[in-house]
């Protein structure tokens, strides 16, 4: 297939995951706002959320102080923000536009579908009324735009080229979300310095639990109180939680296997030993050695294996 | 002037298409009854019979319907330098009128063998121009008209197609008229050779006409449409240089920003080829490639929507980055096919149109079937003098214009338009043909209120591979202000379905 034509694919899905993730994370610091806590800890849980897209500087140059206003706006119908629910949806929406040959009718409508919506909702006042409500919809057209392609789609490149960039966004998006939410907490919970207030703990690590679908999952799995060390394993070894390091990982090397047409691809190579990590990794190793450098360099090997999808396949040197 | 309707032999009010009657609902029910709008045309009579039982608020929920499902499957066109208040970005929906255009099958048949003819003379004349130059020297045409054309390519000189066919994607703009005798009568308006458009509006108007309206088309025997992409595929693999058994076949489009687009990524994705921009074609020892995922892939065929202009940086404008470097040198090597071929321009130029009927005797030494709307030519002195007396009277069109730009509509103009275009037209007589005001056929058509006759033309679109063939029908184009004549897209004009029916 067309360079070009897999590169628009491969966009469309990342900006669909990301708009997907913004709207989980923006969820979830909302729904926690509605309980009873202090200024400052409800400032913090904000500002963290502007951390993970590396947006502070540029927040707070257009917007000023952190308020729960603010960054709503500004992580969702800010049009300046590239990072914003409505900008990813946009450029989702454009990059389908692009190939939208290449797609199921029905891919392409759902992405046509979700660009004419979205832009009702905003304008509408849908939003303001009821933000719950919209971050659950967007998470929704995340799953219906998943579910028609696999649905709907011949499963070749185009189709790998697609996963690709959904599972690729995910293992960043999900590796930037354990890294400021721990890190917010680290002193504190790490530490054993001071005696902290168990409800807080227990909303604070639930959240990042819900917002990853990842709440009864835990219980499932560990049926234990719920514990940081065991949401990081979770969030970043455990191969069957589908939001998980490792299962994204694991589906990043499979459908890149299937687009490498030679099997030793250094791109391919550099995707397997990062998979390999997590699939050996324990979680104990992983605090041990401080649990922000794993991330963060676990981020600077995920942004590189994008780059070498963009030389290997999307934007090639002519021989 | 007489009136022509296509549904009714006399109109309800008498200039209806003057003056809109002041009781909206009044005038719908009048067409709608056919009574007091006169005797329906016996190839309407079953679809007005059908139209006179529906209840108006189903055709309107149908109406909205029909604007959803178009936006939702994104059937727009781009604006240039727009945006919408919904935040549609620049697109914009074609209206699309639920009152289908029809013209009986054996009216049909005769236009078709007109398009038929007319299109093979244009060919055999590109071809003539770029070598012999034989209707040059039996003086039918004169040379500067030929030669100082801006859309003569001399790039284009000697240099062998397949099949000698330059225009293999033509469309024929025809619109109906009473000829002397009051009869209607089709006339060819304009010839389009280069990147004629609006194709895939033809098929979704009937894809939307039926999904809106089966029981219409079980009562009717319409002639299908749908295999347009198929006859398009076969007539560009058959355009084939070297006769490549299995031959790549690419459309090549300007990107998605272009006003076309939808058009473009339809026809690729409805034939199965790729969908390429200039960025995705290189060349390399005069052979087309295109960029892939498993590297360079050759191609054979390039179905481009890219105007002459952008095709090659390296031949035309320089600036141009819509094209590909070293694309002319591999067209001339005979290593791909470019359809339609470079340097089309030449056949449907506003100065050339009105020698096409001679061209046809002279090539093919047969009579036209199908008439040219009379038409003046500025730059002899004679016609000059009469298109100058009569501007209130005429159509004024720019030789190079196209798209519904840069004319004159005499009697909808202000004396002082008419005063600034005279002296326009004075100072490059040349650059301008008249044609006297038809009274276009109207078709009646859902406006604010109600329903009244709108002016309408025909576009079909012909192909040329190793035969000339057509599906039945073609785009149908309605200009949806009350009295006006200018149908384009651009213009504000929508869109009908066409039908060609058995009766």
């Amino acid at each position: 297939m067309l360079s070009r034509t897999a590169d628009h694919l491969y966009w469309m899905s990342r900006y669909t995951e990301r708009a997907e993730n913004t709207a989980r994370m923006l969820n979830v610091s909302y729904e926690t706002s509605l309980l009873p806590q202090s200024a400052a800890v409800a400032q913090v849980g904000w500002q963290g959320l502007l951390s993970i897209s590396e947006l502070l500087p540029s927040y707070t140059a257009l917007y000023g102080e952190v308020t729960p206003q603010g960054v709503m706006e500004f992580m969702v119908s800010d049009e300046d923000n590239p990072s914003s629910i409505i900008s990813c949806l946009r450029a989702a929406r454009e990059n389908a536009r692009a190939v939208r040959g290449t797609l199921t009718t029905e891919v392409w409508e759902t992405q046509n579908q979700t660009w004419l919506e979205v832009n009702r909702m905003l304008k509408s006042g849908d939003f303001e009324r009821d933000p719950g409500q919209f971050f659950e919809w967007v998470k929704f057209r995340s799953h219906l735009s998943r579910g028609v392609t696999v649905g709907t789609m011949l499963m070749d490149e185009s189709l790998h080229f697609m996963r690709l960039g959904t599972f690729l966004e995910r293992a960043d998006n999900t590796a930037r979300l354990v890294d400021v939410k721990f890190h917010a907490a680290q002193r504190d919970f790490f530490g054993n310095a001071k005696q902290k207030d168990q409800e807080y703990d227990f909303y604070h690590w639930s959240s990042i639990l819900r917002s990853v679908s990842g709440f009864e999952i835990y219980r499932k799995v560990y049926r234990d109180v719920i514990r940081p060390e065991r949401v990081a394993e979770l969030l970043i070894l455990r191969p069957d939680m589908p939001r998980s390091l490792h299962a994204s990982m694991n589906e990043v090397v499979s459908n890149l296997g299937l687009v490498s047409s030679d099997g030793d691809s250094e791109t391919l190579r550099q995707a397997g030993k990062l998979r390999a990590e997590l699939q050996y990794g324990r979680i104990d190793e992983i605090l041990a050695t401080g649990l922000h450098a794993f991330l963060t360099q676990f981020l600077d090997r995920v942004n590189d294996i994008g780059s070498r999808i963009s030389q290997d396949f999307l934007m090639p040197e002519i021989a | 002037m007489q009136k022509f309707d296509e549904m009714y032999t006399t109109l309800a009010a008498a200039g209806a298409s003057q003056s809109q009657s002041p009781g909206g609902g009044q005038a719908q029910s009048q067409s709608q009854a056919g009574g007091s709008a006169g005797e329906v045309r016996e190839h309407y009579r079953s679809y007005a019979k059908w139209l006179s039982r529906q209840n108006d608020d189903v055709m309107q929920a149908r109406r909205a319907e029909a604007e959803m499902i178009f936006r939702r499957v994104g059937i727009t066109f781009a604006v240039y330098g727009a945006k919408d208040e919904d935040g549609a970005g620049t697109e914009r929906l074609i209206p699309f009128d639920l009152i289908p255009r029809i013209i009986p099958a054996r009216e049909w048949s005769s236009m078709e063998k007109g398009l038929v003819q007319r299109v093979n003379a244009l060919n055999r004349f590109i071809h003539d121009v770029y070598h012999e130059q034989e209707i040059i020297k039996a003086g039918v045409i004169p040379a500067e008209q030929i030669l100082n054309n801006a859309q003569y390519r001399p790039e284009m000189k000697g240099v062998d197609v397949p099949n000698q066919v330059y225009s293999h994607i033509s469309g024929v703009d025809i619109v109906r008229a009473p000829n002397a005798k009051g009869e209607g009568e089709y006339y060819v308006l304009e010839d389009n050779l280069r990147v004629p458009s609006g194709v895939s509006y033809m098929l979704e108007d009937r894809k939307m006409m039926m999904r809106l309206f089966p029981d219409l088309f079980s009562a009717h025997r319409v002639a299908p449409v749908a295999h347009y992409p198929d006859l398009l595929l076969e007539t560009l693999r058959a355009s084939s240089p070297g006769g490549a058994a299995e031959p790549t076949v690419v459309v090549l489009t300007p990107g998605m920003y272009n006003s076309a687009y939808f058009e473009h990524a339809f026809l690729a994705q409805q034939m199965g080829v790729e969908l390429v921009e200039g960025q995705d074609l290189f060349v390399k020892d005069n052979f087309v490639y295109m960029r892939t995922t498993r590297g360079p892939r050759r191609v054979d065929v390039i179905y481009r929507r890219v105007d002459d202009d952008f095709l090659d940086p390296r031949v035309f404008r320089p600036s141009s980055t819509l094209g590909c470097p070293g694309l002319m040198d591999a067209y001339r090597a005979g290593h791909v096919a470019i359809c339609n071929a470079v340097g089309t321009g030449v056949a449907d130029d506003k100065s050339i149109y009105p020698y096409v009927p001679k061209m046809i005797e002279f090539y093919l030494g047969e009579k036209p079937i199908l008439s040219n709307v009379p038409t003046y030519m500025c730059r002899n002195s004679e016609d000059l003098k009469y298109v100058i007396a009569n501007l209130k009277d005429l159509v004024v069109k720019e030789v190079h214009g196209a798209g519904g730009y840069g004319m004159l509509v005499g009697p909808a103009s202000t004396k002082a338009e008419i005063e600034d275009f005279s002296k326009a037209v004075l100072a490059n007589p040349s650059n301008y043909i008249a044609q006297p005001t038809l009274s276009l056929s109207t078709c009646p058509t859902y406006v604010e209120q109600g329903i009244a006759p709108r002016h309408i033309d025909l576009r079909p679109f012909v192909l040329s591979g190793k035969t000339v063939q057509m599906v039945p029908g073609g785009l149908t184009r309605v200009a949806l202000k009350e009295g006006s004549l200018v149908v384009n897209s651009s213009q504000g004009g929508g869109t009908k379905d066409t039908w060609i029916l058995e009766i």
